[in-house]
């Protein structure tokens, strides 16, 4: 009885799995923009002695594609103006923009292009890139994970960890963690 | 032999080179402080102010155990030769001395554990220090900033007149009150 039943569950789930990863592949397909209404771009460092700070940029713009046929022949580029970090405090804004972290009078764009992915599971997919800021260049990874396809939207849930030491911006450490962890909500609109 | 303890007439050298110590970073700290608010550059900046918090808290330890030292060892009176005007103020110039030596520390902590930055603190990147239980604020970091910086100026003129009455004492009325304090005391005396 009980075989009988995980059987059917079984046949069910192999017959449900690849619809719906095949379905959403050819409706997500298609070139989008990113919406920044509808998209954020947050970003949190561990502190000495417990606790973080938050942050988030306020400007940003990109685009995403997502190939019909193929999903590692997909495309994000992703530019943010770090003139415009939040963290809710004055000073710290101002430190951050300065020549100390993002020399932004400088350095006015932080450009992320990819340059594969790969996908991990049926809503997942794992973006690699070359991430460019204070005019270096290296290799990152961020987890995507689709949260939502609607009408001409597509929303994705970004998570990734990045070394800010390597970017000329290790000030404050150990204070303040080499790891910058980013939490983004990325909304492209088809078109 | 030199002795660690005062002696009648002398310093030990326990008591001297804590003097000095103390005394060149308090001067240092002083000098840290004016440039470290005042450099252009906010990453040089951001870091003279760790500088001075790891130097701060180093001269919080040398002060309190110089303090303890002083309670268990009376310092040497003054030479005989020494007016009777400057018998009464000097006890009360020194006693400003430890009183700026242990406020300026003090007051700085206090600035760092109320300010809306909330920075921590690790002295020398060894341990994390924690704040002291005050309730942050900008109105109280204005108010701890003013209170650092207005004790800052009157401890280091205070060092100012401490320094000249000790060149006095040796250049003009040559006297040991400024060389006692270089010279250790000796176990035979």
């Amino acid at each position: 009885m009980h075989a009988r039943i995980l059987g059917l569950a079984a046949f069910a789930a192999c017959l449900a799995m690849p619809a719906i990863a095949a379905v959403a592949l050819s409706d997500a397909a298609g070139s989008y923009t990113i919406s920044p209404a509808g998209s954020s771009i947050r970003f949190t460092i561990g502190k000495a002695g417990g606790g973080g700070f938050d942050g988030a940029f306020g400007r940003f713009k990109g685009t995403i594609r997502i190939d019909n046929g193929d999903v590692g022949r997909s495309k994000v580029d992703l530019t943010i103006y770090p003139e415009s970090v939040g963290t809710g405090q004055g000073r710290i804004d101002a430190f951050l923009k300065s020549d100390a972290v993002f020399d932004a009078a400088n350095s006015p764009e932080i450009q992320f292009r990819s340059t594969s992915v790969t996908r991990t599971g049926d809503t997942t997919a794992l973006v690699t890139g070359r991430l460019t800021a204070r005019g270096k260049t290296f290799p990152e990874k961020f987890t995507a994970e689709l949260d939502g396809l609607k009408g001409g939207t597509i929303k994705f849930h970004v998570t990734g960890k990045v070394l800010r030491s390597r970017y000329g911006m290790d000030v404050g450490t150990p204070l303040y963690s080499n790891v910058v962890s980013f939490d983004m909500t990325l909304m492209g609109k088809r078109g | 032999m030199q002795s660690i303890t005062n002696t009648a007439t002398r310093y030990g050298w326990a008591m001297i080179i804590l003097h000095w110590l103390i005394g060149i970073i308090f001067i240092g700290q002083f000098v840290l402080g004016f440039v470290m608010v005042r450099i252009e550059s906010q990453r040089t900046s951001f870091e003279l102010i760790q500088l001075h918090k790891s130097f701060g808290f180093l001269l919080l330890g040398l002060i309190i155990l110089r303090i303890a030292w002083r309670l268990r060892n009376a310092a040497p009176p003054l030479p005989p030769s020494v007016g009777n005007l400057e018998r009464r103020t000097a006890p009360l110039a020194h006693f400003a001395l430890y009183a700026f030596q242990l406020a300026l520390p003090l007051t700085g902590w206090a600035l760092v554990s109320v300010s809306t930055l909330e920075i921590p603190t690790m002295p020398f990147n060894l341990f994390v220090m924690p704040n002291l239980p005050l309730t942050e604020s900008d109105a109280s970091e204005r108010f701890w900033a003013s209170a650092h910086w207005y004790l800052a100026y009157a401890g280091i003129a205070l060092v100012a007149l401490h320094i000249a009455a000790a060149l006095r004492h040796h250049f003009l009325l040559r006297d040991s009150v400024l060389s006692r304090m270089i010279t250790p005391s000796s176990a035979g005396e």
